[in-house]
């Protein structure tokens, strides 16, 4: 018989104490991608991946109806350099932006300036300039293109006031001038929205002081008012300036890009080539041009702003 | 300020409304008029004899019911999806401190510059291939999580950013995991950015003209601002009563709301610029 000698039970290996693995660090971090998710896959699905698609179509002849799409290297860059409707198109686009921009800003700071008064009612005129913002896009510019047509209403109350008014839409000049004024009307009371607030974050003390030493109501706005809301004014250029270069549903309404060319702004012009001429090579190309100048001028704006935004939160 | 320099300041006010609500009452005004009225000289400011004739072609000549219903549903998809993307993905670049987070804002913000205009090819493209041309998938999925939706995303972050941090600790303490303080704690005060949020998306896919027109091809599935161009006679000329009765069918709804909640509307959108 042999005797077995018993063992001592092994102790039970305990694991040595660890940390759990899911800190609250390591939580937090999980949390934040999880969160995020959906608007990162977002960006790369319909930004990124599209860009990239951008400049790989601009290096093709494509033509949907013939269904060919062939590698051409830098054909549709040399036919947008010698594109004879390029030229007009970028300086109906400029035209468009810089009227805009010069209109709406100031027009949107006199009325903020106008309605920061201690006046009763200005609520009432603040709802009023306001009310296009609210007003269908589409809506507002039928009911412009009713009223410019030759024998519509604008033309007939300027011939109460004996004047003859010209077919708006029909002319070089006031086509351009139509679609821009159309647009200011319609999107002022944002900006001028925004204006009021800076302009009531303006210390009264300052125009006290400005008052007491002496300076004239226009130095006044010249050098208390408008360097304190350089910020919203950067604000507002910027905002302004990029949906001036997205205009395209009141040309499209009012003018289709005419008489001639005098309205066809950029990105009309790039719906013309690839949705109605099928020619989705040559407007990935076109596409490509409209984001480096956005690009560009949004960098522009946001350099400048050193030199003319004199006091930043 | 001197009676005289008031009188002033109201006259240059009053002349200064003209063109901003002259256009909606003549398009509200025209439409009740008879056809012999609308090119009347000189002009009338109401209709002598108002008919709701236009109104009824509104509905006979395009099922304008649906495609009004289609821009409904469609902009309130938009806002709730872009409320939950914006939201979420806002809250987090404010109050996580998680690895990538810098860069993924950066990536994120950069969509801010890239117009949908610059993409729509592409896009095409893509929804062609999925089958979703002629659809209403690409007009809410885009919005909600590409570009559109960028701008919600940082108000909503400058929103967060402005919350204690003693708030959030309150809420560990009672044991709450980071979606328990998103959910319980921050979102509920998040109210002001909300409304911002949801008044300019909503607005936003209520105008929306460039997408419907290049993506949607049958008349049922139009949206409103593509259908009011779509009221002209056999030789392309408008049928200007309709569309102007059209055009007010468009605007009614959002001008009352407008109307009745203009405090929330105009300092809700004014914060959406304010933070920058």
């Amino acid at each position: 018989m042999t005797l077995v000698a018993e063992k001592p039970a092994p102790a039970p290996v305990r694991a040595p104490e660890r940390a759990p693995y899911w800190t609250m660090r390591r939580r937090d971090e999980l949390a934040g991608w999880l969160m995020v998710a959906p608007q990162l896959a977002g960006i790369v699905a319909f930004v990124v991946v599209p860009l990239g698609l951008v400049v790989w179509y601009s290096l093709h002849e494509w033509n949907v109806l013939a269904g060919t799409f062939d590698f051409v290297g830098g054909a549709n860059y040399e036919q947008l350099g010698s594109d004879p409707r390029l030229g007009p198109a970028l300086r109906a686009t400029g035209l468009f932006s810089i009227g805009l921009v010069v209109l709406n800003l100031s027009l949107a700071l006199f009325l903020a300036v106008l309605l920061n008064q201690k006046l009763r009612g200005t609520v009432v005129f603040r709802t009023l300039f306001f009310s296009p913002v609210v007003v269908t896009l589409v809506a507002w510019t039928i009911v412009w293109g009713f009223l410019l047509q030759d024998n519509g209403g604008v033309n007939g109350f300027l011939d109460l006031l004996g004047i003859d008014g010209p077919n708006w839409l029909r002319g070089d000049t006031t086509a351009m001038i139509a679609v821009i004024v159309v647009q200011l009307f319609k999107g002022v009371g944002l900006n001028m929205v925004l204006f009021l607030a800076a302009l009531q974050g303006v210390p009264a003390e300052l125009y006290e002081a400005a008052r007491i030493d002496g300076a004239s109501a226009w130095a006044r706005f010249r050098r208390v008012t408008v360097p304190l809301i350089s910020p919203t004014i950067l604000l507002t250029s910027i905002l302004t300036v990029v949906g001036s270069l997205q205009v395209f549903a009141q040309i499209a309404v009012l003018t289709q890009g005419g008489p001639g060319t005098s309205t066809t702004v950029l990105v009309y012009y790039l719906y013309q080539q690839a949705f109605q001429f099928h020619h989705f090579g040559y407007g990935a190309t076109i596409s490509l041009l409209l984001f480096i100048i956005v690009l560009a001028l949004t960098v522009l704006q946001w350099r400048m702003r050193k030199r003319w935004v004199f006091h930043e939160s | 300020m001197s009676p005289k320099l008031k009188l002033l300041v109201y006259a240059v006010l009053l002349v200064c409304c003209v063109p901003f609500v002259f256009p909606t009452w003549w398009m509200a005004t025209t439409s009740l008029k008879p056809v012999n009225e609308i090119f009347a000289f000189p002009p009338t400011l109401w209709p002598s004899d108002a008919t709701f004739e236009a109104y009824r072609q509104v509905f006979a000549l395009q099922p304008f019911g649906q495609q009004y219903l289609n821009s409904f549903y469609i902009a309130v998809l938009v806002t709730l999806g872009t409320l939950v993307v914006s939201s979420l993905a806002g809250y987090a670049f404010a109050r996580i401190p998680f690895r990538g987070s810098g860069v993924v804002f950066v990536l994120v913000l950069a969509g801010l510059l890239v117009p949908n205009e610059v993409t729509i090819i592409p896009l095409y493209r893509m929804f062609d291939g999925l089958g979703l041309v002629n659809t209403h998938w690409p007009l809410i999925l885009i919005p909600v999580l590409g570009a559109p939706s960028v701008l919600a995303t940082f108000i909503m972050r400058q929103f967060f950013i402005t919350l204690p941090r003693e708030l959030e600790e309150a809420g560990r303490v009672d044991g709450l995991g980071r979606f328990g303080l998103f959910w319980q704690v921050s979102l509920p005060l998040a109210k002001p950015a909300i409304g911002a949020v949801s008044i300019f998306t909503f607005l936003h896919s209520w105008n929306l003209f460039l997408e419907p027109i290049v993506f949607l091809s049958s008349k049922d599935k139009f949206t409103i601002p593509q259908a009011l161009t779509q009221y002209v006679d056999a030789y392309g000329g408008a049928l200007w009563n309709v569309q102007l009765a059209a055009a007010t069918l468009s605007a009614l709804p959002v001008l009352i709301v407008f109307v009745l909640a203009q405090r929330q509307f105009v300092e809700g959108l004014a914060q959406t610029g304010l933070k920058g």
